[in-house]
């Protein structure tokens, strides 16, 4: 079921190179950051923030989470990005975790403590930053060489609890359903649903055996 | 990839017109480059609206002001939108003139009410904290009207124990009211015991910064009870209707174990899932220090005798 551009736009694809995507995805971070560095984030700049950047990890993480269906469905493989793809997510996701204990928190550890305990919301978004801690440690290639192919590939499916539950953090910390998360989780849900279906084989198999 | 994702709803979209106007202001300089996250309407200024008349009081006169950007561009007012700058940006569509508020239920002189007829000639400037169930709060100089002085002269009944408040529903003038995904109920409801709203910190405002309101502020005439979380404080009102039997309320609706009838504020008791203690001043900076949440929202004095007696917990 490989769409007619699905070979040549693979082709164009190999040229990228890699390693500069990683200063540009950067880019909206950087953006974020400036804002509200320079009084230009409006009244709360320490939640345009903190939202800005959490975002923009869920954006990472959804873009990254694309990239297995798309193949599968288009024969498009931008499997060449997806590490730059799902650490970028890890960098954000913990400068906002960052964010949210040293301006947000303001290091009162008690109180973070106390939320961390009790509040369903914290509770998930770190859990969803503990699931993406122990992938960004393993991104290199000497570790997948180390852990061996097999049990990196059963690691990394961290990712699709990593995704749940980003969506569930986003869901749960608004005053009430909200256009914005709901539309965040359905897309999340409907990535991570499509890797139930049945594979399109023939797909792969055709791109593989060229 | 990007256009593989589902279609966003529009009204999350930030018009065209909001964006081109904050690349402007961002090549632009001024005080209003400080702000370019809010929209072009937010870019009112003071002075921008009809002057009040007004007589100082008391009220809040040690309280430092929230910067009038920060009052009229961080709303929330879901009528025109979820985001915090949707109002700003969106309720300049709103016709607040001309205004009728029905005043009906338990009274003796029920009817129609034109704007004018309500609101008195002079109002009083109140300067109140104004503390959002979120965490968030600021200081608003308000201009405006006992509430009980309006109910005295409807003539509340023996047999009335409650206020209902009703905001406006006019989709062709409220976006949030409008499209396949709204956020609430409509009309917005909400609601005070008797004795909190004839309450003398209670007050009906129709200005704040001795100016009429800004629409996203609830203008033509609002609701402020200083000693509750701000959704109480209900907005753009044009029904009023004592009842005997406690009336419904949009967010208690909305979500019954997180919001109460009551919602005063209160740090010792926590929303389901964020903590009341502390709260975030509107206008610090990045740096600022959050700052605790006072019992009562620092009206304890002033009204903690309506609530004697009653566990909080259980009526949050």
């Amino acid at each position: 079921m490989a769409l007619a551009i699905a070979d040549p736009l693979n082709q164009r694809l190999k040229g990228v190179p890699v390693w500069p995507l990683y200063a540009v995805a950067l880019i909206p971070a950087a953006w974020v950051w400036w804002q509200a560095l320079t009084g230009q984030a409006g009244p709360n700049p320490v939640r345009e923030l903190e939202h800005g950047l959490g975002i923009w990890a869920f954006r990472f993480m959804i873009v990254a989470l694309v990239v297995t269906p798309l193949r599968d469905w288009t024969g498009i493989s931008l499997v060449r990005f997806r590490r730059m793809l799902g650490l970028t997510a890890f960098w954000y996701a913990l400068m906002h975790l960052g964010v949210w204990l040293a301006l947000d928190r303001q290091f009162a550890w008690s109180a973070i403590t106390a939320d961390l305990l009790k509040r369903p919301y914290i509770i998930v978004g770190m859990l969803s930053f503990l699931a993406l801690l122990p992938m960004a440690i393993t991104s290199t290639d000497g570790m997948i060489r180390r852990m061996g192919a097999a049990s990196w590939k059963k690691l990394h499916r961290l990712a699709y609890p990593a995704g749940l539950l980003m969506a569930l953090h986003y869901l749960w910390l608004v005053k009430s359903w909200t256009a914005e998360p709901l539309t965040y989780a359905a897309i999340m849900v409907m990535l991570l649903a499509m890797r139930l279906l049945p594979r399109q084989k023939p797909a792969r198999a055709r791109r593989a055996a060229t | 990839m990007v256009s593989n994702f589902p279609k966003i709803p529009s009204s999350l979209i930030t018009p065209k017109e909001v964006w081109m106007n904050r690349r402007s202001l961002l090549a632009g300089a001024g005080a209003a480059a400080m702000m370019p996250a809010l929209g072009t309407e937010a870019m009112a200024k003071l002075g921008d609206l009809p002057k009040l008349e007004t007589t100082k009081t008391d009220f809040g006169k040690d309280l430092k002001p929230t910067a009038y950007d920060y009052v009229t561009g961080y709303n929330n007012f879901y009528e025109f939108g979820t985001g915090k700058e949707d109002p700003a940006a969106n309720a300049h569509t709103l016709t607040t003139k001309p205004w009728t508020v029905k005043i009906d239920g338990l009274v003796n002189k029920p009817g129609d009410y034109a704007l004018e007829d309500i609101v008195p000639k002079v109002v009083e400037e109140r300067i109140y904290r104004f503390r959002c169930v979120e965490a968030w709060s600021m200081v608003v100089p308000w201009d405006g009207f006992p509430l009980a002085d309006l109910l005295a002269k409807v003539e509340p009944q023996g047999s009335a124990k409650y206020v209902a408040f009703e905001t406006l529903v006019r989709p062709e003038e409220m976006p949030g009211q409008n499209g396949y995904f709204q956020a609430l109920p409509w009309p917005y409801v909400e609601g005070l015991r008797l004795d909190e709203a004839m309450h003398p910190l209670t007050i009906l405002a129709n200005g704040l910064y001795g100016e009429e309101l800004p629409n996203q502020n609830g203008a033509p005439l609002r609701l402020v009870v200083p000693w509750k979380y701000g959704f109480k404080s209900i907005k753009s009102i044009v029904r009023i209707t004592l009842t005997e039997k406690q009336p419904p309320t949009t967010w208690n609706i909305a979500g019954p174990s997180e919001y109460g009838f009551y919602s005063n504020v209160n740090p010792n008791v926590d929303h389901p899932r964020w903590s009341q203690a502390t709260e975030r001043p509107l206008g610090g900076g990045l740096l600022s220090s959050n700052q605790d949440t006072l019992m009562f929202n620092g009206y304890e004095e002033q009204v903690a005798s309506l609530y004697a007696g009653m566990d909080l917990k259980v009526n949050f």
